[in-house]
């Protein structure tokens, strides 16, 4: 579904991405973990079409087409979404009417028809039980005042109602108490199907107890230093950054 | 072309000839105008060293021999007439076409005790003496040039007066069309309102053109709201993307008076608005609301003063323009609180969204505070469409110019909202945002 080849971003002239190598295969979760600053943030802004970002080298295939080379929204209608780390306040518009407008651009791409009132209305209601949002918030302008894990469930909340066939969660669980941690992970769990796959970057293991990977990978100074399965988050746990950091640097020592 | 010589000797021998056709005008108004004539003469129209004028140039409307308009067509404006009222207002109207009474177009209201909605020259002629207090008494013409050419050549426009204790429930509507003329014209519309002692209305004053055209309009409305008076103004200025558009509204507060005004600054090539209000009595409320959305290569300069003469009255100021291609914008807020004027409670808003690299806006606080113990703030800005709420919206799955209006449209709701007349609100935002996927959808989910 998703293939990373060597892939290199900086951004204004500071190198971030350094060579990614990833291959995400329908009903995987890939969960990227890393310390501070090794670029995960960075991967899925790139990946969701950020033009902060340039991309120097390497490619990013979606269904084996060209991904690098499409707009943002056209990567969402292609079946892409993600979850932001820190949601954007949007004074002035709707929760609802953003989210139609943003489900009809999807369904229109897909072929489908668009969505009248009730049959929007209906969905909305749904996929709110799912993430346990109020209604008065879906009603407030866009995250405007929400607090902070308002504003991630509302990210859940619209991945729901987007149905997208690749979600990228990034770092959703941070700051997250560990009762809005759980409806978060339902909601990525109900989502996960089949012909879906998941990639969560995160910090910390504790949202890995609920979303259980299949594959982990550790992202070191914009490399993935290390892959395996759902224990190594736990050895990442037990371990901490560090004696992988070293290992990296010893590497580098050796190569040069 | 005419030079800067030529320009004075035109207005004043069109001021001679003028005041032979005026026939009986009372005696006041004829001394008024004469003072206002010479003022103008000696003053000139203002240049960018004038601290008032320094971002407006005015070069364009002093060179064009503009003549007195005094023709019109009804055939041309009956037909646009619909579309200009969006639909007719189902109140009161009052229709001038380039500035001459219409009143086949007009719905007028003739009652001296309760309501009166009537052309200027008809109240001059008929009951001079229920203008005489209040007529050139607001609009001050020593310190504006183009006041005091108002002024001198005035003979048109509305009068309008809400008896004591009455409720207008239908909006009012005054309403100037100019229409596509061989030869640049210039109207001076001249409008009185007079909002007796606990009454209350709404009143919409539009400006709007039939096809493009050079013309100047020159306007000046007085406003005066009496004891414990409600008055809800409104002006929408459509001119023509060639015209000139000069306004000046002047609005005196009584004690426990509540007047807002909502200005709509859409047309003209070049458009200079001031709105002076001066709050004379306890307890008065003033609200000003303007929003100016200009593109190509149009010019709009909003100068407001909010005067605090007396205690405990409170102003509350919002102006947003929405700047596109290489559009100017200037604005100016001016509050003054007088000496003794404790508790006045102010604040003042101004914000600028540039939705191109060439468009620009300059934006001036001034704050003139003589008294201690009061609130003021005051807030401008000037920015683009914020790049993370562009990119949160497109990767959603909205496209980049959806995105672009939506924030857009978000700015200017906050303006568009508070307008009460729901026909205008509407025909409003359907011009500014008709492009908008399901803006009615948007407006009703807010």
């Amino acid at each position: 579904m998703l293939e990373i080849r060597n892939l290199h971003a900086k951004i204004e002239s500071k190198p971030i991405l350094r060579g990614i190598d990833l291959k995400v295969n329908v009903g995987e979760i890939h969960a990227i973990m890393g310390p501070n600053g090794s670029g995960k943030s960075t991967l899925a802004q790139v990946l969701a079409g950020r033009e902060s970002y340039e991309v120097t080298e390497g490619e990013v295939l979606f269904d084996g087409k060209d991904l690098l080379g499409l707009a943002p929204e056209e990567r969402a209608r292609e079946g892409i979404f993600m979850a932001f780390q820190y949601p954007v306040e949007i004074p002035g518009v709707s929760n609802t009417y953003f989210l139609k407008a943003a489900l009809n651009a999807i369904r229109k791409n897909r072929g489908q028809p668009e969505l009248d009132a009730m049959d929007f209305l209906k969905l909305v209601r749904e996929k709110m039980k799912l993430v346990e949002i109020d209604e008065s918030l879906i009603n407030r302008p866009v995250n405007e005042g929400f607090s902070g894990g308002e504003k991630k469930r509302n990210e859940i909340f619209q991945m729901a109602v987007l149905d997208p066939r690749l979600a990228i969660l990034d770092e959703t669980d941070s700051g997250l108490d560990i009762d809005a941690l759980k409806i978060v992970a339902n909601g990525v769990n109900v989502l996960h199907t089949a012909h879906r796959a998941v990639i969560v970057i995160t910090h910390y293991q504790r949202l890995l107890n609920f979303i259980v990977p299949d594959f982990v990978h550790v992202l070191v100074n914009g490399r993935i230093v290390k892959s395996g399965g759902k224990e190594l988050a736990l050895e990442l746990e037990d371990k901490g950054y560090g004696w992988l950091e070293d290992e990296v640097a010893t590497a580098q020592v050796l190569g040069s | 072309m005419i030079s800067l010589t030529e320009e004075k000797g035109l207005y004043q021998s069109q001021f001679a000839s003028m005041e032979r056709s005026l026939g009986s005008e009372p005696a006041w108004l004829a001394g008024i105008r004469k003072a206002a004539m010479d003022r103008f003469l000696s003053v000139g129209f203002p240049t960018t060293h004038d601290e008032d004028w320094r971002f407006t140039s005015v070069a364009p409307i002093s060179r064009i021999p503009f003549k007195l308009a005094s023709s019109f067509s009804h055939r041309q404006a009956l037909t646009a007439l619909p579309a200009l009222t969006f639909g007719s207002l189902p109140g009161p109207q009052i229709v001038f076409v380039n500035g001459e009474f219409a009143p086949k177009l007009s719905t007028l209201v003739g009652s001296r005790d309760t309501v009166l909605v009537e052309n200027l020259e008809t109240v001059l002629n008929s009951q001079p003496e229920l203008l005489s207090n209040h007529l050139c008494r607001h609009a001050g013409y020593d310190e504006h040039a183009f006041v005091a050419l108002n002024t001198a050549f005035f003979r048109k426009g509305a009068v309008i007066r809400i008896g004591k204790n009455r409720l207008v429930e239908q909006p009012i509507h005054i309403l100037y069309i100019s229409t596509r003329l061989d030869e640049p014209m210039v109207s001076y519309p001249r409008n009185l309102i007079l909002a007796e002692s606990n009454s209350q209305a709404r009143i919409l004053e539009s400006y709007v053109s039939v096809g493009n055209g050079v013309y100047l309009n020159n306007a000046v409305t007085e406003i005066v709201l009496a004891e414990n008076a409600i008055l809800d103004h409104y002006s929408l200025q459509q001119e023509s993307l060639e015209a000139f558009h000069i306004a000046t509204l002047d609005v005196h507060q009584s004690r426990a008076s509540n007047f807002s005004t909502h200005s709509i600054s859409l047309g003209g090539a070049l458009v200079r608005n001031d709105v002076n209000v001066v709050l004379d009595g306890e307890g008065g409320e003033a609200m000003l609301n303007g929003l100016y959305v200009v593109r190509g290569q149009q010019h709009v300069d909003n100068h407001t003063r909010i005067e605090h003469a007396k205690p405990h009255c409170s102003s509350r100021e919002l102006y947003k323009g929405i700047l596109d291609e290489k559009a100017r914008a200037v604005f100016n807020g001016r509050i003054i609180v007088r000496p003794g004027a404790q508790k006045t409670d102010s604040k003042q808003t101004n914000r600028n969204l540039l939705l191109s690299e060439e468009a620009l806006a300059n934006t001036n606080p001034q704050l003139e505070i003589y008294a201690d113990d009061v609130k003021c703030t005051h807030g401008a800005t000037v920015g683009q469409l914020s790049a993370e709420a562009l990119f949160y919206l497109r990767s959603r799955g909205i496209d980049l110019e959806t995105a672009r209006n939506i924030l857009t449209y978000a700015f200017a709701s906050e303006l568009t909202n508070r307008i009460k007349i729901s026909s205008l609100r509407e025909g409003l935002e359907k011009i500014l945002f008709r492009d908008l996927p399901g803006y009615q959808e948007l407006k009703e989910s807010l």
